[in-house]
């Protein structure tokens, strides 16, 4: 692992409890839009009426390959979940959701990937 | 999902829609979040106020309002007592709190004898619905990884040094379960009003990574 951890051995690449880490950055920022919208949106889809349970959001980040893991920041991690399960529940589509980025970053000026 | 499906009407005038004064998306996950909103949206999973109603709903649970619980901890026994038996249901029939379906609170006291810290070693589990969004250490590898293994070393810290002869627990919280921890309270506040007391109970002390603040001399 990286951070001067011991190997994770068998473990979840989230199941790190006990492990060796280095010294905890207790930097803290007011939520941006992105964050506050990602926890918004993603509250609506584990609530009753919502697409997915909490236990599927859990399942999809730990299912993220290690250093995605260790270096995706939190809302970055729900905002891809979302996308996995949306997916996956058939609410959306790849397809829907890639186009749509497109048509974004074209709105946006941006440059085309 | 229809705008009365949450009983909750909070209103805050700095609710902060996507409007065309916003700056466009800078990251590519800040355009896949707009992408899954609009979509969501015109699909009519969601509509937008949905999205505003739960960013100011999150927003109303924050760390004042677990001090107020915790203040009345400090005034009452009885309330104490109730809330550390049964959290849920006291805090909703004395503080109109609903803490929600997703999990169980339990409120755990720190005494002389006993320190508690919480963390939840796998993933972010935390109180939100009473203390809000957990704060970025809280979800960081590195406190999630250590605590369990070396409170004393990570109080330390956070500026936290505990008598020796006080025993530490770690609670780790689960998707079902989280915790509140209430602080001892503060020598040299024993007529100070709840209001007056709320002024002490930090974010931290409520997770345990610090006592509440001592009152000024």
């Amino acid at each position: 692992m990286t951070n001067g951890a011991e190997p994770a051995g068998n473990r979840g690449i989230h199941d790190i409890g006990g492990l060796d880490f280095g010294a905890i950055d207790r930097g803290e920022h007011p939520p941006t839009t992105f964050e506050r919208r990602v926890d918004a949106l993603m509250l609506l889809m584990i609530s009753p009426s919502g697409a997915f349970r909490v236990d599927a959001l859990r399942r999809a980040i730990e299912a993220y390959n290690e250093t995605d893991y260790a270096h995706l920041a939190y809302y970055e991690k729900w905002v891809r979940a979302l996308r996995i399960l949306l997916v996956e529940q058939g609410v959306l589509t790849d397809e829907q959701i890639d186009a749509r980025i497109a048509a974004l970053r074209e709105r946006a000026g941006g440059v085309q990937p | 999902m229809h705008a009365d499906d949450h009983g909750h009407d909070h209103t805050d005038p700095d609710a902060h829609a996507p409007s065309p004064d916003d700056p466009p998306p800078a990251s590519d996950w800040e355009f896949l979040e707009q992408a899954l909103s609009e979509l969501l949206i015109e699909s009519g999973v969601i509509e937008e106020a949905d999205i505003q109603r739960m960013m100011n709903f999150t927003e109303s649970r924050n760390p004042a309002l677990g001090a107020k619980v915790v203040a009345r901890t400090w005034t009452d026994s009885d309330f104490r007592s109730r809330l550390l038996r049964d959290a849920r249901r006291t805090l909703r029939e004395e503080m109109d709190i609903d803490i929600g379906t997703i999990a169980e609170l339990e409120a755990v006291e720190n005494t002389d004898a006993v320190h508690h810290v919480v963390v939840c070693t796998l993933c972010s589990c935390y109180p939100r619905n009473l203390l809000g969004i957990p704060p970025a250490w809280y979800k960081s590898r590195e406190y999630r990884a250590r605590v369990v293994r070396e409170p004393r070393a990570v109080l330390k810290e956070f500026g936290t040094t505990l008598p020796p002869g006080t025993s530490i627990r770690v609670l780790d919280s689960t998707a079902d379960l989280r915790y509140l921890v209430v602080p001892r309270r503060p020598a040299g506040t024993e007529d100070w009003p709840a209001e007056r007391l709320e002024s002490l109970v930090t974010r931290d002390s409520m997770i345990g990574t610090a006592p509440a603040t001592e009152p000024k001399a």
